[in-house]
């Protein structure tokens, strides 16, 4: 499974984040639950069907301007593999 | 000491025990309970709010079949409100399009529809009615609605020849989820085990098959199974570990570590009538029965696993051993398990010779129906 760079991911049917006031947030899915935090919060929040995959990484590398860009990309295009693999996501063109 | 228990993540709402179908191998309890003790809508509503204060995350709305409630719109609705993700596992049978399209409206999350079969036949023959047609037209109006999809197959001797079928039906739907889970022996299933067990031959098709399936569907359709234990070597963590994440309410209000834990004799369960969730979650004799290490024998008690499994499931103890505290006769680490192995023999030498190595392996008794014993619909 590669991503596609210029692909818009949005939160697969029955995925969606706990609600704003409770703590720790978390993704909900289909028989489970995925604590987020720091990053994996910050890309999860953009898996809106607006940002394409290029757009966020560029937002993380402002985010996290300490962190190698070569890393930031590396880790957010490992992270939607991981979540595509749960079934979290939709690739929308 | 109570603060140092983790609290339970999901809550298993069995909301009725009423269902239209029979299915041999339905995981309530022998016992049904009448539709006159059901918890009202009310009383529902403060065990959502409860759970989701105690850090609950998900509801799973059961049965029985759950939307023969009248008000199961506004359970979903009132657990949605509390903040809990709502799971509804269902027949798929007093349904149309309007009432699927409600439930959606309605804050459902995740929509998990069960099948008895591939084909209209064995779905008859293990549900004892006519059910089939209705779940592929659901399948049809799931594809119209933004929620998550699951299609369950319950897997034994009798249907396991159907694998591909199943999957291709999966295929043609709108699940991003297909579950096959062999039956496990409790309840209706443990009365009718005997028709229900695979042979092993069939066990190894199985596995191969659905091994195959997730690597060519990955990224697309998630497929999870679940293999009968009674072939395995080490036990399941049964419910993640008795009073670890789960908490099962039954139709009429009582807490149970889970669905089977009634048949343990000396186990008196409360009921959220008289006491809040977190009570009985941290301090009933129930869930503290078999929580932690202390209740192991051996060789759970000094064996390096007893942190992965918690020493199996303890009512296939009770069920098999005689003993709730034993540990697990599926364990191939105990001496109890010449009992499960005793129960295999039968099996796979009633059906041995009749393997074909491509296709499914069919059993002897594959060709005469059982003797089915069927759940029956409680009042």
């Amino acid at each position: 499974m590669s991503v596609d760079l210029d692909s818009h991911p949005r939160l697969a049917p029955g995925c969606r984040m706990n609600e704003k006031t409770q703590q720790p947030r978390t993704l909900l899915m289909p028989e489970r639950a995925l604590r987020l935090n720091g990053p994996s919060l910050e890309i999860v929040e953009r898996c809106d069907g607006k940002h394409t995959v290029r757009q966020i990484i560029t937002e993380l590398r402002q985010l996290y301007s300490k962190a190698a860009p070569a890393k930031v990309e590396q880790d957010i295009l490992g992270y939607l593999a991981l979540l595509q693999k749960e079934r979290a996501l939709d690739f929308e063109p | 000491m109570t603060s140092a228990i983790a609290n339970p993540l999901a809550l298993i709402a069995e909301l009725t025990h009423r269902c239209p179908l029979h299915c041999v191998y339905c995981s309530n309890p022998l016992e049904l309970q009448a539709r006159s003790v059901e918890l009202s809508t009310v009383d529902w509503a403060r065990v959502f709010q409860e759970a989701a204060a105690l850090g609950v995350l998900q509801a799973d709305f059961t049965g029985g079949e759950p939307l023969i409630r009248p008000d199961i719109l506004e359970l979903i609705r009132t657990a949605r409100a509390a903040g809990l993700y709502v799971n509804l596992i269902t027949s798929g049978l007093p349904l149309d399009e309007s009432r699927l399209e409600a439930l959606v409206q309605s804050g459902l999350d995740h929509f998990q529809l069960s099948f008895q079969g591939a084909r209209e036949e064995i779905a008859q023959e293990i549900s004892g009615t006519k059910a089939h047609s209705q779940k592929l037209r659901v399948l049809e109006w799931l594809k119209r609605h933004r929620v998550a999809v699951t299609l369950n197959f319950v897997i034994h001797r009798r249907n396991i020849d159907q694998l591909p079928e199943m999957l291709a039906l999966a295929e043609s739907s709108s699940a991003s989820r297909v579950e096959f889970a062999h039956v496990q022996y409790y309840g209706w299933a443990f009365a009718n085990r005997n028709s229900l067990l695979p042979t092993r031959d069939q066990l190894t098709y199985s596995i191969d098959f659905l091994k195959k399936a997730q690597e060519r569907l990955a990224g697309k359709i998630k497929v999870e199974y679940v293999v009968p234990d009674y072939y395995a070597k080490y036990p399941k963590p049964c419910m993640g570990g008795w009073g670890r994440k789960l908490m099962l309410i039954t139709p009429n209000g009582d807490a149970l570590p889970c669905h089977a834990a009634r048949v343990i004799p000396g186990l008196t369960f409360e009921n959220v009538k008289n006491h809040s969730l977190r009570e009985i979650w941290e301090v009933s004799g129930a869930f503290q029965k078999f929580r932690g290490e202390a209740w192991m024998q051996e060789p759970c008690k000094t064996c390096d696993r007893r942190a992965l499994d918690f020493g199996g499931c303890r009512c296939q103890a009770f069920l098999l051993a005689g003993d709730a505290a034993a540990t697990d006769p599926v364990c191939s680490l105990t001496p109890q398990r010449s009992k499960v192995d005793a129960i295999l023999n039968e099996i796979n030498f009633a059906g041995a010779g009749m393997a074909a190595p491509s296709a499914a392996p069919i059993s002897a008794q594959h060709l005469t129906k059982p003797a089915w014993l069927y759940r029956p619909n409680p009042t």
